[in-house]
């Protein structure tokens, strides 16, 4: 396949590798974290692991859109769901998370009018053609979604669609990477940045990284190629006594970003002024709102919802998986009680969660892999 | 031991645990082929219904009849949309039902037939469908010797669901089973894979995606007929990859016969289209279906032989070995990358693809 082999070449892959290994300080051990989660879930669907050294350890970071919502808010879109005037448009991902009380898929089963759209401009459609329902759709992701909720926000509003409205749920990437790098429980040293925000924030809100806690940052693609050239990279700096925020995938992430999404997502949303993160807790200016003069579109303002806060389940270790501190598989209740079929956690249902993919692609250890599949 | 390790093996311990049906509704999700339909079908049906001819939870059952072998087997086809490139709901469900006979070494003979239609049908649909089902079932060399019409309010169904039953003749003294395959196997699929599933994901219009892929749907009984042949003794099992893929498949061989199975992704026939379409979609071709493709385990030191065979006979032109069995990890399906990594593939969580046949 054209333009995607060119960055799955087991052959560039070997070399790499090697040039990570000799990259290494003897003795060091070395611990990135990937931010995003499609970069975990590469990491597992190509096996990347195999060709790193021991040495270099990837800690699964917070940048799973689904992972992060909290229960609450679950709850109140299903609530919206609930009405008999609606309909729900979602993202395939957030169909099975689970809320405090049950998930889009079992309210489906109950009857609820919940649909399956692949973009925003999906669910507008859905409006156009159902003009006597509320249709809404449950707005998720980072910066990198949240341009296209915006820009369908203003095709509605230009074509006069007066039956659509988004669930916002949008977060940005910025204050949870500071979240992490507050926590006094991990200790890391450098990431591995998001390749997709990247492209609509750029490079440079990442600049804190380097200049106050002094560790490196780049920008990485989501090919297997992409992330070891990264890690090598960070390697090289390290190596060099270097820390500054580097651009490994700039055949997509313009220095500056995309100053047009910027302006549209400025246009639609605003700042709220805090957040609750599953798992993180609350954060402040860490999430999106409709602004006023977009009210109409808003379904926080269309609809009564309960607003209310769910904790999250006791055994569920989700915040410390989502910051890295722990492994999927040291969570008490990883593979037993939380299974892809019946999470409990969130990092247990979308395909970029950490547990999710560890449990689905990397359920056995390297010892038993290089008996059954050779050197 | 590691704590990894004993984690890993505390997780098997429970997957080995008697399923348990934890939902209250049934969801989408029970009739995707993956997980959640081997606990129905398990801890529901099977608990329910539980005999010997059933519980190899094979495609079709084997019985013995006044000294003759017969299989004997049944599937409702409910695909959306009706009709598709390469087909329709009618040689779906002729071919599905034959093949289900087939992979278990039988000649397939005597098919049934029941239309559940919504109120409100095309009769002109119907005439297409049935012309379609008569072409089929002629060019599978077996009959449709009854059926049953039933009509359903507007609204109570989606236009026209079909079942078929069917009955074949175990002429040979084969004996497949999902159990019986074992280290230094092979495993070989019969063509390229995922066709169906792309073709009927594109129909729906729903992607705006664009492609010449069409389904692969097809009576396999010919091609099996070849292999046994070909391999009268070396053949372990044969399953056709509907629902689930090749994936699921791979699983409930490595689990039914406490096996792994290793898989090599680059020697997998996808073609670019379907794979194309699959990385665009985030969907691994190995959980899409196929409606005229089947995985069979074979002989080790018989699978240059089968494969051989297999390409002579119409349909079999892109088989090949994908994979061998082996004794460790037991009941995993583990693929090499075509990267050149190692991971896992599980049974299929969830339900990317609903309605498929």
């Amino acid at each position: 396949m054209r333009f995607v082999d060119e960055f799955r070449d087991a052959e560039t892959a070997r070399a790499l590798a090697a040039r990570i290994a000799s990259l290494c300080e003897p003795g060091r051990h070395y611990k990135f974290m990937e931010v995003c989660g499609g970069h975990t879930h590469t990491i597992y669907k190509h096996g990347l692991e195999d060709y790193l050294p021991e040495a270099v350890a990837l800690v699964h970071g917070p940048g799973c859109p689904v992972c992060v919502i909290p229960m609450g808010r679950l709850d109140d879109a299903i609530a919206i769901a609930e009405r008999p005037d609606v309909i729900m448009t979602t993202f395939g991902d957030m169909m099975r998370v689970p809320g405090g009380r049950g998930s889009f898929f079992d309210s489906k089963a109950n009857g609820a009018d919940i649909r399956m759209v692949y973009s925003p401009l999906d669910s507008l459609k859905i409006a156009r053609q159902n003009p006597d329902r509320q249709v809404v759709f449950m707005a998720i992701g980072f910066e990198t979604t949240a341009p296209s909720t915006a820009m369908t926000v203003l095709r509605a509003k230009a074509e006069g669609i007066e039956n659509f409205s988004i669930f916002c749920n949008h977060v940005t990437i910025i204050p949870a990477i500071k979240a992490i790098l507050d926590s006094p429980d991990l200790r890391l040293d450098g990431f591995l940045g998001p390749g997709h925000v990247s492209t609509v924030i750029g490079c440079r809100p990442y600049e804190f990284i380097p200049a106050l806690h002094g560790k490196p940052l780049v920008c990485a693609g989501f090919e297997p190629l992409d992330i070891l050239a990264s890690v090598a990279m960070l390697l090289e700096q390290l190596a060099q006594g270097r820390a500054e925020v580097e651009n490994q995938y700039t055949r997509v992430v313009p220095w500056n970003g995309n100053p047009k999404a910027l302006q549209v997502i400025n246009e639609v949303m605003e700042l709220r002024p805090y957040f609750e993160w599953r798992g993180l807790g609350f954060i402040s200016h860490s999430a999106l709102k409709v602004r006023d003069s977009y009210a109409a579109y808003d379904a926080e303002a269309r609809f009564p919802v309960p607003g209310v806060r769910v904790a999250d389940p006791k055994a569920c270790q989700c915040g410390e998986v989502l910051k890295g501190v722990i492994k999927p598989w040291e969570c008490k209740v990883f593979g037993t009680a939380c299974t892809p079929e019946t999470p409990i956690g969130t990092c247990m249902v979308s395909s970029e969660g950490a547990c999710a993919a560890y449990y689905n692609f990397g359920r056995f250890t390297r010892e038993r892999v290089r008996v059954a599949i050779g050197p | 031991m590691t704590s990894e390790q004993h984690v890993l093996q505390r997780i098997e311990a429970a997957r080995q645990r008697k399923p348990r049906i934890r939902e209250e509704r049934i969801t989408l999700s029970h009739g995707a082929g993956g997980k959640a339909t081997h606990v129905l079908v398990e801890a529901l049906f099977l608990d329910a219904f539980r005999n010997p001819l059933l519980e190899p939870l094979e495609d079709q059952a084997v019985l013995c009849v006044g000294g003759q072998r017969l299989a004997f087997t049944t599937d409702s086809y409910v695909v959306s949309p009706l009709f598709f490139p390469g087909g329709d709901i009618g040689d779906l469900a002729v071919n599905g039902t034959v093949n289900d006979l087939a992979m278990s070494g039988a000649r397939p003979l005597y098919l049934s037939c029941a239309f559940i239609l919504e109120e409100g049908f095309p009769v002109a649909d119907l005439e297409r469908i049935a012309a379609s089902m008569a072409a089929a079932a002629r060019a599978a060399g077996v009959s449709i010797v009854t059926g049953d019409t039933k009509v359903v309010q507007k609204g109570k169904a989606d236009g026209c669901y079909v079942n078929t039953a069917g009955v074949g003749v175990l002429e040979r003294p084969v004996e497949l089973g999902a159990q019986r395959c074992r280290p230094g196997d092979a495993v070989i699929v019969s063509g390229p894979i995922g066709d169906h599933g792309i073709t009927i994901m594109l129909a729906r219009g729903e992607l705006d995606i664009e492609s010449d892929v069409t389904s692969d749907t097809a009576p396999l009984h010919e091609l099996v007929g070849g292999l046994l042949d070909a391999v009268p003794d070396g053949i372990r099992a044969l399953r056709d990859a509907t629902r689930g893929g090749v994936a699921t498949i791979l699983n409930e061989m490595a689990r039914a016969s406490n096996v792994a199975v290793v898989v090599d992704e680059s020697t997998v026939p996808v073609r670019p289209e379907v794979n194309g379409a699959c990385e665009i979609l985030g969907i691994d071709p190995l959980y899409v279906a196929c409606e005229g493709r089947f995985v069979a385990v074979v002989d080790g030191a018989a699978a240059e032989t089968a494969v051989a065979a297999l390409r002579t006979v119409p349909g079999g032109e892109g088989a090949c070995v994908i994979g061998h069995v082996k004794d460790d990890p037991p009941g995993l399906v583990l693929l090499k990358t075509g990267f050149g990594g190692t991971r896992i593939v599980d049974m299929l969580v969830g339900d990317p693809l609903p309605r498929i046949c």
